[in-house]
């Protein structure tokens, strides 16, 4: 019998996935939040737009996304969304406390962008 | 519902229940909405009337137990940290509103802070409504700017060598603190546990603590 490690690895040389269903980021990239600002509803607290931190967790499963729902359209496309990680004296440049101290949040896929 | 006809208030009087100040403007439009939609038969007010009692069936103790539960139960509590909707299934505690819960762990090493810079977002399924001050903006602002301040009004002094972690939550994931467990609890049973487990510890604004003539022998 073969591994199912092995199996694995054979099928992921055939298949091709869909655009959008793999995410593109992992735990330990470097991201920066982009600065958007988008017209409606959205939920990027703008005290973090331009921040750099870390990915810190991909969250399984992807969730509709919350710019389209909106608008009421809850059957929408689907993203994949990251716990992230940023250092609170990188968001407030005269931050008294821990360097160590941070700011964890989730953001979905579009508002990142790799550093 | 008045308090007419109750036999001990019978006798003196007593200002009747009710509002006394006019409708604002989003009282107004909630009541607009909600009789619209009614009236449109897309919703039945016994729906309204059962989604009340869900969230009023939702509370603290509930969280409280599931805390005490991953003190005893380190398999439960691994279960817990890496998938905290999932844990809290296991025990019956549905997600009526279809959000994630993780689950954060307080440690020698790192303290544990919610706050939701937006609006009021909170782990609702497990500790019911947020308390009033979770939903002011000088929380939700001074949270995430000066978290070791804010802390400290608590009464929750955070060693310069622990790492705070403040968690803002605001789309799809709900957060909750899995605090440390007290000193000196080692023979406590899981309901005394859980009676040191109060809201504030898991939103991580205190520690739990033992408080003496709390448990219940």
């Amino acid at each position: 019998m073969k591994q199912a490690t092995e199996i694995k690895n054979e099928i992921a040389a055939m298949v091709v996935t869909a655009w959008g269903e793999q995410p593109v980021f992992q735990a330990g990239d470097r991201i920066r939040i982009r600065t958007r600002s988008p017209i409606g509803h959205y939920r990027v607290p703008t005290y973090l737009r331009g921040k750099s931190g870390v990915v810190e967790q991909v969250i399984e499963p992807p969730a509709v996304d919350n710019e389209e729902e909106g608008y009421g359209r809850n059957a929408g496309k689907r993203l994949h969304y990251y716990r992230v990680a940023i250092p609170l004296n990188e968001i407030w440049l005269d931050y008294v406390g821990s360097p160590r101290d941070g700011l964890h949040i989730e953001v979905y896929e579009t508002w990142l962008e790799r550093i | 519902m008045g308090m007419q006809g109750h036999s001990r208030e019978a006798d003196h009087d007593h200002a009747e229940i009710s509002k006394s100040s006019p409708p604002q403007y989003y009282d107004i439009m909630e009541t607009a909405v909600r009789e619209l939609l009614i009236e449109k038969k897309m919703i039945e007010a016994d729906e309204i009337r059962r989604q009340l009692e869900v969230l009023d069936s939702r509370a603290p103790a509930l969280g409280a137990k599931i805390v005490a539960r991953a003190w005893v139960d380190p398999a439960f509590r691994a279960r817990l940290l890496a998938n905290g909707r999932a844990a809290c299934e296991e025990f019956g505690i549905s997600f009526y509103d279809d959000t994630q819960l993780i689950v954060l762990e307080n440690t020698e090493k790192v303290h544990n802070l919610i706050v939701c810079t937006l609006c009021s977002c909170y782990p609702r399924p497990v500790l019911g409504l947020p308390p009033d001050w979770y939903k002011l903006k000088p929380y939700r602002a001074r949270a995430v700017i000066e978290p070791r301040s804010i802390l400290a009004e608590f009464g929750t002094i955070i060693p310069d060598d622990v790492e705070v972690r403040v968690s803002d939550s605001t789309a799809m994931v709900r957060y909750l603190v899995l605090p440390r467990r007290p000193e000196g609890t080692e023979d406590f049973s899981e309901e005394e546990l859980a009676a040191t487990v109060t809201r504030d510890t898991m939103i991580g604004v205190v520690p739990a603590t033992v408080v003496v003539g709390r448990i219940q022998q």
